[in-house]
């Protein structure tokens, strides 16, 4: 007999269930894996050294750069750790449209990790379905900021501007008829909110739908089903958060257990996996839609009824209105001081974090006082998560890679920053 | 202080009393100061003990101080460590300063959390901080052959190399870079109540 040797593939960077630039260095032994070595970095901007040359505000589009299937998320963390520093309250209002951008955030993030998985393990149409609520979603975000992914909305201090009354409607195109036209802007007649609420009443029918391509579907369980099994203590030695710990079966979530803004007012409840295999982990995120569906039909009841200031008075962080600026010599002072030196934040370090739909995203921000954050440290959930892939794959077949990239939900943007 | 935060404080000082350097209470948050010597056998207390039991170590941070409010005199490099304790819902964070910066060294604590694998690569590639028993301390972020610690302070923002195509070799080139590195806002510091602010 030939002695038979373990021989090593590369998978990537440029593959299409590598969910980004990932070159994985695989050690087989016949079909079974023995050892993964994950190279990451391809998409390495530097964005911590980057937001040290730029004012703090400058800094809020690159968080959307980060994760850039969860762009408001991102910011969010990003804001409260300059707010907490700063000492700057946030009004409620403004504090309830976060948690409700959140929310969206997370379903636009979660439908793009479950027509992603299932596309990787072979099953098409869930993608599909996927964009089309997708769709929705972005028009919301487009609505509220202008931008479709990249929205740089959240400011310290509030959010930038408050919900439109008016949402944007299809115009007729030699595409398509004015009878097209009309169905599609059936459900933007109103406000966002009414857009939004409209959403969330047929979006549990969608969640639905999904579950009846996948839940009891034998390809789709046997294919996830007993494949990368962590145990909770492993978990948590490998330093996993999210629907990564969860799905090992420990109830950890930063919106319960750490509240920030207004999630402790908010009824809903956190799912918990038990065997801490990939089904388990889609269990959890499935149920985490329509938990998010629930908060985002509290916030918009809230939203409703209570109008206010969406941003803080003080001008020394938030800019003055235009119209103020224009009439009153003081804020015009503010006005240019702000958008030329930016704001000026006390010296001294924290640490915020906030329940990112992918796990723990946190962000230490260190200020010296100046105008400039003197080290801003990302923490991004992905990265723990990819380290441990070795682990997770290791007597796994090739093929079961592809499902363990896929429910570990990686997103480049923020493994490499 | 909150009661959370004062059990917090009040735990870490007997666990590790005779280790610690310092301990801040800042904005209901602790940061803590070990020696680089102790690093070990104090990151293991924090794991087990079980009135502290931080079982997750949920990042590694390099920090560079040399530039730091303008007149930095202590040791240049710190790795930063955050703790998360499941069990007991707290945070810490323990700051530990490399005692030489000309050859910043620290122990490793692969053997105490596991996940430290990819964030002490990830602060050894960009500050240069080695750890010691680190079983395989790579570049992780930047290229492969990459020259220096891009995160350092005295790093220029723009690097020092650029890549192109060079069509007479027909093959990617490395050159010094040849753009300038500019500040479009210049970094202040204002005095303590520069406009109000406390």
């Amino acid at each position: 007999m030939a002695e038979i040797k373990n021989y090593t593939m590369n998978f990537g960077p440029q593959h299409p269930a590598a969910h980004g630039v990932l070159r994985l260095v695989l050690e087989l032994d016949g079909e079974v894996i023995q050892r993964a070595d994950p190279h990451i970095g391809l998409l390495h901007r530097g964005t911590e050294k980057l937001a040290e040359t730029r004012t703090f505000i400058q800094s809020v589009p690159y968080m959307d750069r980060l994760d850039y299937v969860s762009m408001m998320v991102n910011e969010h963390a990003y804001v409260m750790a300059i707010e907490k520093l700063a000492g700057i309250e946030v009004p409620e209002r403004a504090q309830y449209i976060r948690v409700m951008f959140d929310e969206i955030t997370r379903i636009l993030n979660h439908l793009l990790w479950l027509g992603a998985h299932a596309l990787d393990v072979g099953a098409m149409t869930v993608f599909l379905y996927a964009f089309r609520e997708r769709e929705d979603l972005m028009d919301a975000y487009e609505a509220v900021s202008g931008a479709r992914m990249h929205a740089a909305y959240y400011r310290p201090g509030g959010v930038y501007r408050d919900l439109p009354e008016r949402m944007p409607q299809y115009e007729v195109t030699h595409g398509r008829n004015a009878e097209q036209i009309r169905k599609l802007n059936e459900n933007r007649q109103g406000s966002l909110l009414d857009f939004i609420e409209d959403f969330t009443n047929r979006f549990p029918r969608y969640v639905d739908e999904y579950e009846t391509l996948l839940t009891d579907n034998r390809i789709w369980k046997q294919r996830t089903v007993g494949i990368g099994v962590v145990t909770p203590e492993r978990a948590q030695a490998l330093g996993f958060t999210g629907p990564m710990l969860r799905g090992s079966g420990i109830a950890w979530d930063l919106r319960k257990k750490q509240p920030y803004e207004v999630y402790g007012k908010l009824d809903f409840d956190i799912p918990i996996g038990t065997n801490g295999d990939c089904y388990d982990r889609y269990l959890v995120r499935i149920q985490e839609f329509r938990e998010s569906n629930r908060i985002i039909k509290q916030c918009v009841d809230w939203l409703r009824k209570n109008p206010g200031p969406v941003i803080v008075d003080d001008h020394k962080v938030a800019p003055p209105s235009r119209e103020a600026m224009k009439s009153n010599m003081e804020e015009l002072i503010h006005h240019f001081k702000l958008f030329t030196e930016g704001m000026h934040v006390p010296p001294g370090e924290v640490y915020t974090a906030v329940e990112h739909p992918k796990g723990e995203f946190g962000i230490f921000l260190m200020s010296d006082g100046g105008n400039k954050p003197y080290r801003l440290k990302i923490r991004a959930p992905g990265f723990p998560h990819l380290a441990a892939l070795d682990e997770m794959v290791k007597g796994h077949m090739i093929a079961d890679v592809v499902a363990i990239i896929g429910t570990q939900d990686i997103v480049f943007g923020e493994i490499d920053r | 202080m909150s009661p959370k935060t004062e059990r917090l404080k009040n735990a870490l000082e007997t666990a590790l009393a005779g280790k610690l350097t310092g301990l801040v209470v800042d904005r209901g948050q602790i940061t803590i100061e070990v020696k680089a010597a102790d690093l070990i056998t104090a990151m293991t207390l924090l794991r087990d003990e079980p009135s502290l039991r931080f079982s997750e170590l949920i990042d590694v941070t390099g920090l560079d101080y040399a530039e730091y409010a303008g007149d930095w005199s202590g040791a240049r490099f710190a790795a930063n460590y955050n703790l998360l304790s499941i069990e007991h819902n707290w945070r810490v964070r323990v700051r530990i300063f490399a005692p030489d910066d000309e050859f910043p060294l620290l122990e490793s604590v692969i053997d105490v959390w596991p996940s430290a694998n990819w964030y002490e690569r990830e602060a050894f590639d960009l500050y240069g901080i080695v750890f010691n028993g680190h079983p395989d301390l790579r570049r992780i972020l930047t290229d492969y052959g990459f020259i220096g610690h891009p995160f350092r302070k005295d790093f220029p923002i723009s690097g020092h190399v650029e890549m192109r195509f060079d069509p007479e070799q027909g093959r990617v080139i490395y050159q010094p870079v040849t753009i300038e590195p500019r500040e479009i806002v210049p970094r202040v510091i204002r005095e303590d109540n520069y406009a109000g602010r406390k």
